[in-house]
Order: structure tokens, then C-alpha cells, then sequence
């Protein structure tokens, strides 16, 4: 590209940032998280699958093999980071308004991370007894 | 912001004929919408486990009420028809899918997700 023809200085187009100021991030992120969610989701598939038919303790039990609870604590890890970049993309395509855009981006952050957080703490509580 | 009112809008999703890709491109946000309120049961029943057998029982039970499979059902074929639309994403991702066989493609996650699905629950039935 001919420098002349721009008005970007050469570092910020090696940047390459755009207007999100984070670049291809949060598109890159999404794929990195799809991808990882589809044998992820196979593995929690067959956690589940183990647990049913069982009463409340063999159940537990299932979820407090190593092996299972961290393919649940993975699932959730890579589900909730991606989760929480497609509502950021739902809310940024419809909530227009600065405010409550940015109040609906807040919310979404503090919900995924609640919800990741709970899940890891739970499936640890599981796997390390108490 | 009556100013705002007054001005032509570009044409929407109101205007056009439905199309199979259109619709499926809908649902995959509607179906990623409900595993995001989805993820809320997820933590519930991991919550419930980890509290204990007595906090964990009432959980399972209400899973295994009707009710109760019906949204796993339904969480059952979001889940599967998103990652199916998630692939046929990866397929455009690589410059791919993109010319008439995008309605083939459509169709399979359509296709695809309800019969995962049924196959996953039968499997569960009989596993269980």
C-alpha cells in the first residue's frame, strides 16, 4: 500500500486496531472458543451421560471424578468467554443508545463472569470434597 | 428524536421474503441467546451438586419431571443446532459455502440439529 494514499502512520496500520480499538480480538477470540466448544461440549454430553439414571450421590460422584470435572470446568470456561462476545455483538447491534449500551455491555461482563465464576467454584468444590 | 423519526430507515428484515438462510442466521442468535439464559440451569445444577446430595436431589428431580425435559430437549437442540451453524461459519470463514450451496447448507443445520437431537435422546434413553 502506498503511504501516500493514507493518512495512518505506518505503526498504527501494522496495528491494525479499527475503530473498536481492538481489532480482529474479539473475532478471533470467538472462533478460538467455537472451536474448542465442539469437542467440549461432546465430552460434557457424555459427563451427563454418565450421570443418568443415578440417584443424588452416585450422580455427585460422576461430576467428582478429576477427568469429568475438568471437562466441566473447561466447557464452562470456553462457553462463557464465547457467550459473553456474542452478546456483546448482540447488544452492540441493537442497543444504540450510549448509556444503556453501555450499561447492557456492563451487565453482560458481570453476568458471564458470575456465571463462570459459580460454575469453576462449584465443579472444584465437587472434585476436591468437602 | 422526532427529527430522528422522520428519516427513511435503510430496508430491514420487515421487507424482505423469508429465506431458509435468513432464517437459520436468525435462529443461530436466538438459539446462542437461549444457552447464554441456558447457562443459568448449568449453574444452578452444578451449585446444587456441589452443596451436597440433599440440595442436589430436588434438582434432579425436577430435570426429570416433564417440564424439566422439556428444557433440556430444547436445550438440547439449541446447543447442537448452534454448533452446527457455527461450522457452517468456519465453512465461510475459509471463502467457502457461499455460493447456491448456502441453502444446502442451511438445510443441513436445520436437518442436522433435529436429527443430533433425537439421536442424543434415544442414546440417553437407552444408556440410562
Amino acid at each position: 500500500m502506498n503511504s501516500t494514499s493514507t493518512m495512518k502512520t505506518p505503526m498504527k496500520r501494522v496495528r491494525g486496531l479499527g475503530s473498536a480499538h481492538s481489532g480482529t480480538e474479539h473475532f478471533w477470540r470467538q472462533r478460538l472458543t467455537a472451536l474448542a466448544n465442539i469437542p467440549l461440549t461432546i465430552g460434557f454430553l457424555c459427563v451427563v451421560y454418565a450421570t443418568l439414571g443415578k440417584d443424588a450421590d452416585a450422580a455427585r460422584a460422576v461430576l467428582a471424578r478429576p477427568f469429568d470435572a475438568f471437562i466441566i470446568g473447561l466447557f464452562v470456561i470456553s462457553g462463557v468467554i464465547h457467550m459473553k462476545i456474542g452478546m456483546q455483538v448482540i447488544i452492540e447491534d441493537y442497543i444504540h443508545g450510549e448509556g444503556s449500551k453501555i450499561i447492557a455491555l456492563a451487565l453482560n461482563t458481570l453476568f458471564s463472569l458470575a456465571i463462570g465464576a459459580a460454575c469453576v467454584f462449584a465443579v472444584l468444590k465437587l472434585t476436591f470434597g468437602a | 428524536m422526532t427529527e430522528a423519526k422522520t428519516r427513511p430507515l435503510s430496508p430491514h428484515l420487515s421487507i424482505y421474503k423469508p429465506t431458509i438462510t435468513m432464517t437459520m442466521s436468525i435462529v443461530h442468535r436466538i438459539t446462542g441467546m437461549g444457552l447464554y439464559a441456558g447457562t443459568l440451569l448449568l449453574a444452578i445444577w452444578l451449585i446444587a451438586a456441589a452443596s451436597g446430595a440433599a440440595a442436589f436431589a430436588p434438582v434432579q428431580h425436577f430435570i426429570a419431571s416433564p417440564f424439566g425435559r422439556l428444557i433440556l430437549l430444547g436445550y438440547t437442540w439449541a446447543i447442537i443446532h448452534h454448533a452446527l451453524g457455527g461450522m457452517r461459519h468456519f465453512i465461510w470463514d475459509m471463502g467457502a459455502g457461499l455460493g447456491p450451496e448456502r441453502m444446502m447448507l442451511a438445510r443441513l443445520t436445520l436437518i442436522g440439529s433435529l436429527v443430533i437431537t433425537v439421536g442424543l435422546w434415544v442414546l440417553g434413553y437407552a444408556v440410562r
